[in-house]
């Protein structure tokens, strides 16, 4: 699905990411987990396309294809999902229309005609169902208005409409209460399946209480600097991540 | 880098859509202003001494006035007022029985512009139902459904022919909401208009389909001068529509035009323009100055005029359109869009003079600017004294599109009445690459981003357009701002 290797890049003339690999299979679940300012932003905007990260070298192929020849529209519609850290409003454009036309310009690229009306308030009402979205919301202007909470489900649930084959959490559990937490790790469980991939990146343990990750990375100025299972999140729960400074400085 | 470059080349690329011109066979005046063509232009059109003497007047008047060149936010050269046409009118047979013996060319025109001048295309339900009035040049070549409006006693015909018609209604409404004193452009336009529309709907009558007015500049150098008169007799409403473009050609064509707008008791009268005169090239050579005044007063007690305007085109637009709340509780209102890219430059907005008692005001503008173009909010709220519990609302919020534009706002408020409310909000702000990267993120390319993000930011003035309107001036903003970021 996803093979990222030695990927360097960063913003603005600062290197950030310093030779970064991965490899994520289809059905699979990995989470980035790391200290403040490891490049885990970086790393998500850098898969998502955009412009103002700059790409020094190294090789991403997703699906087959070289992602990083791709616009970020482009990626979007070969199904890469990314569920921003700080999701942005567009006063005036409703949700519903929002989703319409990008459900409507992915079908396009695939070659398939618009989605019928009815068919597409079928799918938005199934969706909402799953984040537990009031039917209000998706007729409001894109995030305008919404509650950090509110925000982060309707991340979720655009994914949920959007079907794509790997979805990038950026840090969704930030800001989140632990109810908010819960209906949206439900929302990510539910759209779980074998043939779509996870990349969670997290601050904090927590979220992984309830996305239960096949893989956990501990990013550390730029590269992964410890991978192991689920367990490997909980040992960082427990040690911080000074343990894992440490290791790296004595290696 | 390789994408945006990719976008400004499809922008430059994909030309002004309405830039053709027709070969129709026309007749012209003489270039050059003179008290010879006024009366050659009051000549041909036939008409009675009166009128003629009240061109004559406001010529002489506007002889003594001053082009308005230094409070707007406006630069260009100089106007040769003697280089301009004053008169073109395609040749055609008079008394025209019905549309086969309209110029092949002309009605070729009109479908072009995607404008259908036969009735029964309407009638079958294909398009919409919509009265027109095709004004190409200086005259008006067709107005639809005619005998339709008629029966319920709806005059909507050529003003040419109105003043021939219907000199009683003529003699009492033109010029009284925009006497030809009060500005240059008006002065000019009533010593030399040549055409437009003029409609009358008498008392209790719901207008019962919208009227529209479509103007065409065709022939080169020429400048036309049209006038607009609405009146809303008691207890009626209308809606009117007004579109515009011109080919492109590399000259500045010059547009003054007056609407004019009378709503007594109970009247409601909408008012509503997609103005997409030739903007220009992308280096700002040509291009249509448009210099217009509009007006309506709400002469009698809880009348109402509403303006609504998606002003794209044009490369010098100054335009006011504007109410005076005479009549107590009467409700005026303004909602526009005003887009400039490139070197356009909108000098825009509204005056809301209140009057009468418990009067009250809306003004929505949307400013959006592009390339290296420049546009201004400029309205005025005056509240008269006596003008008791009178209300205004105000919000004027500038979008900029690029780091070479700019956004200015020219709010006057003049409050002579203690027991007045007025709010003024404004706002500023740039168009967000983090919105548009959003859109992108979901599959959304960089020009429908921007489209829905500008039309997002458009609602409250889309809204308030009847529905096809709506969604062509949608697809007008989005044409208009093609690669715009930047």
């Amino acid at each position: 699905m996803l093979t990222i290797k030695n990927l360097r890049a960063g913003i603005e003339g600062k290197e950030i990411i310093k030779g970064f690999n991965l490899e994520v299979k289809a059905g699979e679940v990995h989470a980035i987990m790391g200290p403040n300012g490891s490049g885990k932003s970086t790393l998500s905007n850098v898969l998502a396309g955009r412009e103002d990260y700059i790409v020094s070298g190294g090789e991403v192929s997703f699906n087959g294809k070289n992602l990083l020849d791709m616009s970020p529209e482009v990626r979007a519609r070969e199904g890469l999902f990314l569920a921003f850290q700080y999701p942005i409003e567009i006063p005036g454009v409703s949700n519903i229309n929002f989703l319409k036309t990008a459900i409507n310009e992915i079908r396009a690229y695939k070659g398939i005609g618009p989605m019928e009306a009815k068919d597409f308030l079928k799918l938005i009402k199934e969706k909402q169902a799953l984040v537990e979205l009031q039917g209000s919301l998706a007729g409001r202007s894109v995030n305008e208005g919404f509650s950090g909470g509110e925000k982060k489900r309707n991340e979720i649930f655009q994914m949920a409409v959007l079907e794509p084959t790997l979805a990038i959490l950026d840090e969704t559990d930030s800001g989140l209460d632990i109810d908010a937490l819960r209906i949206v790790a439900n929302g990510v469980n539910k759209l779980r399946s074998e043939n779509r991939s996870f990349i969670v990146i997290t601050h904090y343990q927590r979220l992984l209480d309830y996305i239960v990750p096949d893989f956990v990375h501990v990013l550390y100025d730029g590269v992964i600097v410890k991978s192991g299972g689920k367990e490997l999140a909980l040992e960082l729960e427990e040690k911080g991540y000074d343990w894992i400074k440490k290791e790296v400085v004595e290696a | 880098m390789a994408e945006q470059n990719d976008i400004l080349e499809e922008h430059i690329s994909s030309e002004y859509k309405y830039g053709f011109s027709s070969d129709i066979e026309t007749e012209t005046a003489p270039p050059g202003l003179s008290e010879d063509i006024v009366r050659f232009i009051s000549a041909k059109k036939n008409e009675p001494k009166w009128m003629l003497d009240y061109r004559l007047k406001a010529y002489r008047h506007w002889q003594t006035m001053e082009e308005p060149r230094h409070w707007p936010l406006l630069k260009y050269p100089e106007i040769n007022f003697q280089n301009i046409i004053y008169y073109a009118a395609p040749k055609q047979k008079p008394e025209l029985k019905d549309l086969s013996e309209v110029d092949p060319e002309l009605l070729a025109t009109f479908e072009k512009l995607g404008i259908s001048l036969e009735e029964q295309k309407r009638l079958t339900g294909v398009q919409s139902n919509i009265a027109i009035d095709a004004v190409i040049d200086s005259v008006s070549v067709k107005t639809t459904f005619k005998e339709v409006l008629a029966e319920k006693g709806i005059i909507f015909c050529s003003f040419s022919e109105a003043v021939q018609e219907h000199p009683e209604l003529i003699k009492k409404y033109m010029g009284s909401v925009v006497p030809y004193t009060d500005n240059f452009y008006a002065a000019l336009n009533a010593a030399v208009f040549s055409d437009g529309s003029f409609c009358y709907i008498p008392k209790g009558v719901r207008c019962p389909m919208e009227l529209s007015t479509y103007f065409r500049i065709n022939t080169s150098g020429t400048g036309q001068f049209e006038r607009t008169l609405i009146v809303a007799d008691e207890g009626s409403y209308v809606s009117y529509l007004e579109g515009c473009t011109a080919p492109m050609r590399d000259e500045n064509q010059l547009h003054a035009a007056v609407v004019e707008i009378v709503s007594h008791k109970n009247a409601e009268v909408k008012y509503s323009t997609v103005q997409n005169w030739y903007p220009g090239d992308k280096n700002g050579k040509g291009g249509i100055y448009n210099f217009v005044t509009k007006r309506g007063i709400c002469l009698e007690e809880n009348s109402k005029i509403s303006w609504t305007q998606v002003e794209t085109g044009s490369s010098i637009t100054w335009k006011y359109p504007s109410v005076i709340l005479k009549g107590d509780n009467s409700v005026g209102e303004f909602y526009s869009v005003a887009v400039t890219n490139n070197y356009q430059q909108a000098d825009t907005g509204t005056k809301m003079t209140h009057i009468g008692k418990n009067t009250r005001s809306t003004i929505i503008s949307k400013g959006i600017s592009a390339g290296h173009s420049n546009n201004s909010y400029r309205g005025l709220v005056r509240i008269n004294k006596g003008a008791k519990n009178a209300r205004n609302f105000s919000q004027c919020d500038s979008l900029l599109m690029s780091d070479k534009c700019g956004a200015h706002t020219f709010p006057y408020i003049e409050i002579k009445d203690k027991t007045a409310i007025v709010e003024h909000e404004a706002t500023t702000s740039k168009i967000g690459e983090d919105q548009i990267f959003y859109c992108k993120q979901r599959g959304i390319d960089t020009e429908k981003a921007i489209g829905l993000i500008v039309n997002g930011y458009c609602k409250e003035v889309f809204n308030q357009l009847p529905m096809e309107f709506a969604v062509e001036a949608q697809k007008l903003l989005a044409v208009s701002l093609e690669g715009s970021v930047g």
